[in-house]
């Protein structure tokens, strides 16, 4: 079937896509962005994060019929032209990346989080991050670079 | 296999198409149902998409006072907006895997998984949900959840019908529910308990999840409750023991990778006892029963 939406404020559309496939797949394979990642195809690690319809999702558990018409925002849509975000810089900065696979959902879900709360607690940013899993860092840098990017927000506003 | 993909854009349209092909499977969140497909556990003749469907992301009060509540209110908005009316139900939504899925997952997915470990099950029988579900053909029935539960990932929904709502009082006492799970997200119930004080009435609703074949309440314990709980007092050590031991008594549980049918006795007991301890706090003082955290 033919799936068409909005990708990063671009018209996109993709054919032959299977019924049952995922908005990821159509995503990575179909549309050359692979920033959001495919580890376990199940929600239970949250690299696939994207908006939808400005609201965070697993893109692996989104079927791509569903995005029918719809506004999908991806990890390659959160930077303007050269310049990153500031969530994206503080991950950077604080060496709250190592191997970088579980990056890009972070990235988006953190993103997510500091539009709605701000200045979020050390509470807030765990419960916002607990269905992000990351194999390499501990969590502690990725803490880090949240409360910096939040704090680099609160004063630019 | 080839596989088809509906998208109906109202109510009636998703009747009929589920009418003429009653194979299909409904998709609403899809947090369960694309696992399936990615995993290729289940190959449905067709997935019904009800995202387009506009009445099922709303709920409204009716004449009756209660909630009815669409099949496609995702967790976060019912939390955010039902929180204080719907009570039990939200602190079981606020379990349920991660903000990401609780942004997709519903009560509906829930229900029609109808899986012993879903979370809203409990709440649902202790606050006396009541699940509206339509078909084409014979229209609307509505099915107490407490007869909405067969067997495992088997509901009482026929092959032709859709589940429209659930209909909810809202709280008229404390209700809370708690759930034993390796850490606090991301987790499959090992075994869960809620509760739901309805002092008007001096009754006491029960919901256990994960410990046996379905969603249960523990009917002995809610019985025993209504003809010795002394609703002007502080709660009777020995009640409380009694009402434990007759929760843990209700369950039938089994062993298996979460846990042990043994622990699952355990735990549905303590779980009882703690709950309702809570409950009982909150009832008597106005105050929480239990510290947030
Ligand atoms: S790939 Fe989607 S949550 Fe892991
Ligand atoms: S940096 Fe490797 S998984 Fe997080």
């Amino acid at each position: 079937m033919r799936v068409s939406f909005t990708v990063n404020g671009r018209a996109e559309t993709a054919d032959d896509v299977w019924e049952g496939e995922s908005l990821l797949y159509v995503l990575r394979e179909r549309m050359g962005l692979p920033g959001s990642k495919n580890a376990c195809e199940q929600g239970e690690c949250g690299s696939c994060t994207v908006y939808l319809d400005g609201v965070p999702v697993c893109a692996c558990l989104v079927a791509a019929g569903q995005a029918e018409g719809r506004e999908v925002r991806t990890v390659e849509g959160l930077a303007e032209g050269d310049r990153l975000d500031p969530v994206q810089e503080a991950f950077v900065e604080c060496g709250a990346v190592q191997c970088g696979f579980c990056t890009p959902g972070l990235v988006v879900q953190a993103h997510d989080l500091i539009e709605r709360i701000p200045r979020p607690s050390d509470a807030e940013i765990r419960e916002a991050l607990a269905g992000n899993l990351c194999r390499c860092t501990g969590y502690e840098k990725i803490l880090d670079a949240v409360r910096l990017a939040a704090a680099r927000k609160a004063a630019a506003r | 296999m080839r596989m088809e993909f509906l998208r109906p854009a109202t109510w009636a349209a998703a009747l009929e198409a589920k009418a003429a092909m009653p194979g299909a499977a409904p998709i609403q969140g899809g947090t369960d149902m694309m696992v399936e497909i990615n995993f290729d556990v289940h190959r449905p003749d067709a997935l019904l998409d009800l995202n387009r469907v506009a009445e099922l992301t709303r709920w409204t009060t009716e004449e009756d006072g209660r909630l009815r509540v669409g099949a496609g209110v995702p967790y976060t908005r019912l939390i955010d907006e039902l929180g204080d009316r719907l009570p039990g139900l939200a602190q079981a939504a606020r379990t349920v895997g991660s903000p990401q899925i609780r942004n997709r997952g519903t009560v509906g997915g829930n229900l029609g998984a109808a899986s012993p470990a879903g979370d809203s099950h409990p709440p649902l029988l202790a606050g006396d949900a009541v699940i509206e579900v339509e078909s084409a053909a014979r229209g609307v029935r509505m099915i107490p959840a407490a007869e909405f539960y067969l067997g495992v990932k088997r509901s009482a929904l026929r092959s032709d019908e859709l589940i429209r709502a659930f209909w909810m009082s809202p709280a008229s006492g404390p209700q809370y529910f708690s759930k034993v799970g390796t850490r606090n997200a991301m987790v499959i119930a090992v075994c869960s308990f809620a509760i739901a004080l309805h002092p008007g009435e001096r009754r006491v609703g029960t919901g256990i999840g994960s410990a046996a074949p379905t969603p249960r309440r523990a009917v002995a314990a809610e019985e025993f409750l209504a003809a010795e709980l002394d609703w002007d007092a502080r709660l009777d050590p020995e009640v409380l023991r009694r009402f434990g031991e007759l929760a843990s008594e209700a369950a039938s549980p089994i062993d298996d990778v979460r846990g042990t049918a043994g622990y699952r006795g355990h735990a549905i007991g303590v779980m009882a006892r703690r709950t309702l301890t809570w409950a009982w706090n909150e009832f008597r003082s106005g105050h929480p029963g239990r510290r947030a955290g």
